[in-house]
This record gives C-alpha cells, structure tokens and sequence, in this order.
C-alpha cells in the first residue's frame, strides 16, 4: 500500500505541475495579449477612472468649459460632456471607448488624463497624499463669439472656416460642415456609439471629416496672391501694365486660359497688377506665371508653407504646388487650377502672413494647458513659423506684404470681394472660385484680413460646390458674406 | 486511547506545538497586513478595527491551537497554520471583492458572513479533534456515515429544499433561516470515510490478480463491482443534479482510492474506461456538456455569451502577469462568481503570478503533508482515510484551478479554504481536523500492518 499511496501521490504532483506550467503560460507568455486584448475591459476602466481634464475656449475671464467630465453611477465612471457640440466638434473631437479619440482629445490625451511628464511630481505627491488624481485643461485658442459666428453663417453648406489673429496665430475659429454630435460618440452605450459611428460612416459627405485642415482643394483665384506675390519679390510693382487678352494661348498644347466672363477682356486690352488682381483676371495672371517661370512660382509658394508638414495642434493634410511644372502647367497653376492643393487652414495663414508684414506665425489651437485649479503647466507661446524652404521668418518682404495688402483692400473697395466689405473698417481680401470642370458647380473662396492696417483677424472661407449659389456661386457672392460675418464677430471681441 | 495520551509532554510533541505557534503567528501577520492593504488601496488610511482583526484570528488560532495541543499532541504542526492561511487569503479577497461591487445594486456584502462561517469552521475544527479522540470510530460506523453520504448527496433532489438557485447544477439545500447547504461538500468526506473503511477490509479480497491481460494483473470479475456502483452513483450525480465538478470528483476518489488500497493498475483503467464512456455520453446526450466542452475549446468564439465568464478570467490571469496589479487595485467584479468558482482568477490578476504560484504552493504543502500523514499511519484504515482525504482536497484544488486557467473544462467548485461559501469551508475544516487527528495517532514502525499494533510510539525525527 506504500507504494500506491506513493503514486498517487506523485499522480497529484504531476497534476500540479501542469497547474504551474499552465500558469505560467498564462501569466507570462501570453500576460501581453491578454491584457491588451481589446474585450478586456481593465484598462479602460482605469482611464474612465480618472476625472479627464477639461478643454475650453475663451481667454481670461472669457475662458468657459467646451468639455468637461461628469461622474456617473456607470461602469465608467466619468462621462465625457461636450456643452457646446456640435458647433466645435472638430475642435474638440471625441472621445470614445470604442473608436478611440480624435483632434484635442487625441493629440492632448496626455495631459487630459493627468498623465504628461509635466505633471509627474505633482502626481507622486498625490499618490502619497491620497489625493485623486486629476486631468489637466487643455486652453484653446477658440474665441466662442467668432467660431459661433462663422459655424451660424456657415449654415448648412458644405465647406470650412478658419479664423485666425495674424500677429500670434492663434486659431480663433475652425469650423468644418457638416458636423456631428461628439456626445453621441463619446458615451457609454456601446450600441448607440456604433449605431451612431455606422450612421456617420455612411454620410456620403463624412461628417468627421475635419475640412479646415484635413481636406485639400484647389485654390482658385486667391492663389493669385501668392503669384502676384512671386513678382513682386521678383522687383514687379502693382503699376506694371500687362496684356489683357480674352484667351491666353497656352504654349506647347491647344489649351487656352479664358476670363471668368468668357469671351471677354477684364479691362479693354491693357491692366495693371493691381487692377488684373481687383477683378481677378486670368489671363493676366496666367501670362505672369509664364513671366515668372515654374520655379519662381514654387518658391514663393513654398515660402507661405505649400509643400511642408505644418506644426499644428490636430491633423492637417499637407498643402502642395508640383515642384516640376512645364510653361502650360505653370500657367494654369498661377491662378490657383491644376494640380495645386491647399487647406483653408493654409489659405488663412498665407492671408494672415501677407497683412501681419510679411511674417507668418506658427499656427496655434492650443495656447496653454493648466492645471484643475488654473495654474498653468505648459505654454505655447505665439511664434514665427520656420519652415525648411526659407531661411527667417518672412514668407514675403515687408515691401511685398504692404503692397498686396493695399492690392487686396482694393479687392474688397472695388473689386470681386465687395460683399466682405466691413463699414467703417478697411477689408483685404481675395476671392477665389475654383472649376471642378465642365458643368460641376466650382468650390468657392474668400480670405482676407482686418483692419487692413493692423490686422487683427485673418480669415480663409471654403464652401464646397457653390453652396446656396449651387453653379452659379462665387467666390465674392457665397464666401465674402461668411467672411465677413466672421471677421466682424472676432473685430467686435478683440 | 492510552496511546495518544502517553505522546503529551514528550519533547517531540512540545516541539512540534510551539513549530505550529510559530506558523499560525507568521498566518496571522500575512492576513493581516493583507487586510490593510487592500483597505488602503480603497482610501488612505488604516482600516479601522484592523486590531480587532487581528486579535480575533488570534482568538481563533488560539483556540483551535490548544484543543490540538492537548487532544492531539505530536500532530503534524504544518495543517492548521496552512488551512488557517488560506482561510485568511479568503477572507481578505472576498473583502476586497465586497468593495469592487459596493456600488452595484443591491449588492451583496460577503465578507461578514465569511468571517461567521471561519468561526463556525474553526470551532467545528477543534469539535472534531475534541469529540473524535479515536477516529478509529469512523471505521465502526462506516455503513452509517456511507448511507449518510448518499442520503446527503440526494438531498438537492427533494422538491421543496433543494434548489439549483437558478445555475443549472441542484446542489443545494435550503436550511430554515435563510441559509443554503451545499451537503455535497460534506458527503464527500463522508464517501471517503466509508471507502477507506470498506477497502482496508477488503483490500485482499481486491487485489488477487486472477488473470492477465496484457501487462496488467487483472482481479476477479465480481472485484469490479464496486467501481461500477460508484460509477453509477457519480453518473447519477451528473444526470439529475447536473454537477460535473462533484460527479468527477466523487468517482475519482473511488478510483484513486481503490488503487491506494491493492496497487492494482487494472482498477484505474478499467476506471477510465468507464469515466471516458461516462464523459463521452453525457457530451453527446447533454447540451450543457457540450456547451462546457466547447467553452474550453474555444472561449473567444463566444466570448460576450458563454465563453463570458472564463474569457473575463483569462483576462484576469493575463492582467496579473507576473507581479499582479496590486492586491485592491484589480477589478474582480468583472467575473461572474468572482468570490466563489472564479476567486482565483481574482488572486491572479491582483497578485499575478508570484501570488497563484504561492497559494498554489501552500496547497502543494499541505497535500505533501497529507501523504505523508498516510504513510506514516498505524493501520490499514487510517492510511487510506488520510490518503483519501488528501487525494479529493488536491483533485479539488486541480478541477478548479484547472478550470478557471483553462487547462481542463471549467466545472463549477470551490476552491477549498479560500472560496467564498460556508458547506466548504466547514467541511474542509472537518477534513483538516481529520488529517490531524490521524497524524497525532502513533507512527507505524518498520513494515508492521494491520489495525493492532497502536501500542507503538514511532520516535520522529
């Protein structure tokens, strides 16, 4: 009988060395998929632990939450709230514990959970103290009264405004239409986020797209800024006289550049610089592409930022001119039509580059974060933008920005862009309607800055399609009008 | 017994009772610096009343300390503090899953009436040692405490008392008060108990090897007909209480035991047989057998339905990793029947895998220490009886941490000691003080057999 207990006993030891091995296979080998698996629910649970900072907008006694976190009897225990959506829904983003997050949600997660380096002592000391630990606030740039402003006067078209103040770059308004509900997302019924993620999913004009910095268009007519620009750097002036036929022939193919009266002069045979840019005539600005030739055009382009990843708070899609370009493409790509792409974020930055002397600022969403009680942990302070094409700050001569700046007052006094006119205070500006081809309504533009002087705002408008015009929208008709409801709404503030 | 009482005062026993002293205050610092810390992990600040903790486990070990002290000198000193350690483990974790659930509705706080079943268990403990000086008594009776055990196997089968409290498995009994047994835990002891008994009888008898059949010496025919009966109660215990766990277990007593008794292999495979055929026809009669079959196979095919409960586990184990994510800091609450079935997945995930390998490790003890309290018996009925009871304490530990870890298809138990639920906290007491009272009994020298030589006092190294 010895014997048999002995093996019965060596039967349990090697039953228990199975339970050991398979231990370990679990807690140690497979330890990172498993909790890592996406259905285990532990690490989310800590993130909903924490109380998530808040995001505002709104400067000094100004300052109101957009979102802020509530405690709840769920699971999770705080609930993402987002007061002001949808009006800043591509601003804040959202946050979801299914699909992520996105904008400030996702690029300043950091300190939203209490988690940056900055806040690393401060959580120690909570830790040993007991005390809870508490997300940081994320401070944006937004100034309410102007995103409100441009997202009501956007209405229901489909486009993008950008709002910025051109001496600091920070973003005062960046709306994007459509928009959504970020709430809807960010809450935690699992089946309503997906029934809500699915309804979006299949929204041919994509809600969530964020349209002020993360969708391209050509830029039309306002890119002829950036050629009267090149010439001006290039010892042109806005009284030089240039041809001003009703077709411009295009070398080396059997394509033409055509006025947007077709069949007509913008002057009668004969326009100055500043007057071929007041009524943005094309064949004028297709001759100075010619003039200039492909590289000075890219340069300059490049000067304002095309082609370089831009320094930005959330996602932006990369604004691009062709580096090789041969003399039909140059001419085209002049006023702002072939293959050149831009942001309306760009746009906005290349109008506030021209009215702030030439300098563009790097473009800011976030200006500082805080602490719960207010102290601040981390600033970004107003800087110029380096860019990897020019050496120094300027993205034109300050003799340059002077004169496109007296140019495009002249634009708004007594050219396309009347509509953007603001009483009382000088308007520069250009217009912009971009051809999507024959027989599609064009993207129409406007940017601009005010007072044309010292500019406090710079604007870009994008509205998709002609909007309300539909294929008879202009630039001047459907985008002047939404910039200049902004632009008053952010000279009324500031 | 003059023979138990001739062991008191000898320096082997004072030795042994002050190792167990040291033992017990060591179990009682791990609990309570257990019980602290997952109170400062819920707010920072030493839980009140921790003394008062403290100083009633002490009260508890003291107790049951000196009844064994003088009823049962020279016992082995390892069993208490062991039991009484993962009895605290138990205790602190059910605590610490009180506070996971705190804010659900209605959400039930167990810890409390763990702490009345410890008491009752630790007094049923030092009962056992108290009334049974001799447990050679349990022989005289075995036909008694068997029938007791089949009765109380069949008890969750009365229409009225028993109930499957809506789970699937009849295992318990209603008890007027409001509580519920669950007399399976009781009946197993009592199986072990009249198995022991009736095969020291008939060890003989069982292990004449009439034939051959290939390498195996084969017993007589009719030798086979006891397995067949356990069988058959053990299938009946799977077709009308649907209880897997207790149905494996009860058969796998009386096969381990039946080979304890004539060291005959035939009776294991012949066992097996009949378990593998068992198996096969439940999965292909019962839907939830195949449902428990397929859970193993495969838990993420399902893992928001049936495979729930043991993907939330696997998950825990994996969250644990090595070191744990800190005892209070996990989230138990996860997994459905996390303070009784599924409370070792809680102890993986808090304390990860130094802490399972520990409690592991003391259970390996104890089962170490419960062979070696059969070999070392005086007689035939003791050896199987300590044999026995640590063959279905470990085989408990093996079917439940097997199944929560997936290693063998998950069948609902508890894990003895540390689980929430009082049937298996008093009968595993009773089992402990078992073990002990037959460790205290005089060693058998040399080769000697048989129930007559009690008159030996074995000198212990």
């Amino acid at each position: 009988m010895t014997r048999s207990i002995r093996h019965s006993a060596w039967a349990m030891f090697v039953l228990f060395g199975l339970l050991f091995l398979n231990l370990n296979w679990l807690q140690v080998l497979q330890a990172d998929d498993l909790s890592g698996d996406q259905r285990n629910r532990r690490q989310l649970l800590a993130e909903y632990e924490i109380r998530r900072g808040s995001i505002t907008a709104g400067q000094g006694p100004l300052q109101r939450e957009i979102v802020r976190s509530e405690e709840t009897d769920d699971q999770l225990r705080f609930l993402r709230v987002y007061s002001d959506a949808p009006a800043y829904a591509h601003v804040t983003g959202f946050h979801s514990f299914i699909f992520g997050r996105s904008q400030v949600e996702q690029r300043y997660n950091d300190f939203l959970q209490g988690s940056s380096p900055d806040a690393l002592f401060r959580n120690l000391a909570d830790a040993l103290q007991g005390r809870e630990r508490q997300g940081d606030t994320v401070v944006t740039t937004i100034s309410p009264p102007v995103q409100e402003a441009a997202a009501a006067a956007l209405g229901t078209q489909v486009g993008a405004v950008v709002a910025l103040d051109p001496r600091t770059g920070a973003v005062l308004a960046m709306v994007s239409s459509p928009t959504y509900d970020p709430n809807l997302l960010s809450s935690h019924d699992g089946d309503a986020i997906r029934a809500e993620w699915e309804r979006l999913e299949a929204d041919p004009l994509n809600p969530r797209l964020n349209r002020a910095t993360s969708e391209l268009y050509a830029p039309g007519s306002t890119f002829k800024v950036v050629t009267a620009a090149a010439s001006l750097e290039r010892g042109g002036s806005p009284d030089d006289v240039y041809d001003d036929p009703a077709f411009l022939d295009l070398p080396q193919t059997t394509a033409q550049i055509s006025n947007f009266a077709t069949g007509r002069t913008c002057n009668g045979g004969q326009v100055t610089l500043r007057r071929a840019l007041e009524v943005s005539c094309n064949t004028t600005f297709g001759q100075i592409g010619l003039d200039l030739g492909a590289q000075a055009l890219v340069d300059t382009a490049q000067a304002f930022g095309l082609n370089a990843d831009l320094p930005f708070d959330v996602p932006v899609a990369t604004s691009r001119i062709p580096t090789e370009l041969d003399p039909p493409q140059t001419a085209q790509s002049a006023i702002g039509q072939r293959d050149v792409r831009v942001s309306p974020l760009q746009m906005a930055m290349v109008a506030g580059a021209i009215g702030n002397g030439g300098v563009m600022m790097r473009p800011r969403l976030v200006g500082e974060v805080q602490d719960f009680a207010g102290r601040v942990l981390r600033q970004y302070p107003a800087e110029p933008l380096s860019l990897p094409f020019r050496d120094g700050s300027q993205a034109v001569s300050p003799s340059t920005a002077a004169a496109l700046t007296d140019m495009m007052t002249g634009v708004v006094a007594t050219g396309t862009g009347r509509n953007a006119a603001i009483p009382g205070v000088t308007v520069a500006g250009k217009t912009g309607t971009a051809e999507q081809g024959e027989g599609d309504p064009p993207d129409v533009w406007f940017i601009g800055f005010a007072p044309a002087e010292a500019p406090r705002v710079a604007v870009a408008v994008l509205v998709e399609e002609g909007g309300d015009g539909g294929e008879s929208g202009t630039g001047g008709g459907i985008a002047a009008p939404i910039a200049r409801t902004v632009m008053e709404a952010a000279l009324a503030t500031q | 017994m003059s023979a138990t009482e001739s062991l008191r005062g000898t320096p082997f026993a004072r030795r042994r009772a002050n190792t167990e002293v040291g033992l017990l205050v060591l179990a009682i610092i791990i609990t309570v610096s257990a019980y602290a810390l997952v109170g400062l992990a819920q707010q920072p600040v030493i839980p009140a009343g921790l003394l008062a903790y403290g100083g009633a486990l002490a009260a508890l070990a003291t107790a049951a300390h000196l009844v064994g002290r003088r009823l049962a000198p020279g016992a082995d000193p390892l069993l208490l503090p062991i039991a009484f350690l993962l009895n605290g483990i138990g205790l602190v974790m059910v605590r610490r899953i009180d506070f996971a659930v705190a804010s659900r509705e209605n959400a039930q706080q167990l810890a409390e009436l763990q702490i009345v079943w410890t008491i009752v268990g630790v007094a049923l403990y030092a009962a056992t040692i108290l009334l049974l000086r001799d447990h050679g008594v349990l022989d005289r009776y075995r036909y008694l405490i068997g029938l007791a055990a089949v009765i109380a196997l069949m008890t969750p089968l009365l229409p009225y008392f028993g109930t499957d409290f809506g789970r699937g498995s009849r295992i318990w009994v209603r008890v007027p008060g409001g509580f519920s047994l669950q007399p399976g835990e009781f009946a197993k002891i009592g199986l072990v108990v009249f198995f022991a008994s009736y095969l020291a009888e008939k060890r003989a008898l069982l292990s004449a090897a009439t034939s051959r059949l290939g390498p195996l010496h084969v017993p007589p025919a009719r030798a086979f007909g006891p397995v067949a009966v356990a069988w058959a109660v053990s299938l009946g215990v799977l077709v009308f209480e649907r209880d897997l766990g207790l149905s494996l277990l009860v058969f796998a007593i009386f096969v381990a035991m039946l080979y304890q008794a004539t060291g005959r292999i035939a009776y294991v495979v012949f066992g097996m047989t009949l378990f593998g055929a068992g198996a096969l026809a439940s999965w292909s009669v019962f839907s939830h057998v195949q449902t428990r079959v397929s859970i193993w196979l495969d838990p993420f095919a399902d893992a928001q339905n049936t495979g729930f409960q043991l993907v939330q586990s696997l998950f825990a184990f994996g969250t644990g990793g090595l070191s744990g994510v800190g005892w209070g800091r996990g989230n138990p609450e996860l997994i459905p029947d996390v303070a009784t079935d599924f409370i070792f997945s809680a102890i993986g995930e808090e304390l990860g895998l130094l802490g399972t390998t520990a409690v592991l490790l003391l259970y390996f003890l104890l089962i170490g220490r419960g062979f070696v309290i059969a070999l070392r018996a005086p007689d035939d009925f003791s050896r199987l009886l300590a044999a026995g009871l640590t063959f279905v304490f470990g085989m408990q530990v093996f079917v439940i941490v097997g199944g929560v870890t997936r290693l063998i298809p998950l069948t609902g138990i508890t894990l003895p000691l540390v689980s929430y639920g009082g049937s298996s906290l008093l009968a595993n007491y009773v089992l402990i003080a078992l073990l002990v009272r037959i460790s205290a009994a005089p060693r058998r020298v040399g080769a000697a057999r048989g129930r007559a030589d009690l008159a030996h006092i074995g000198g212990d190294a």
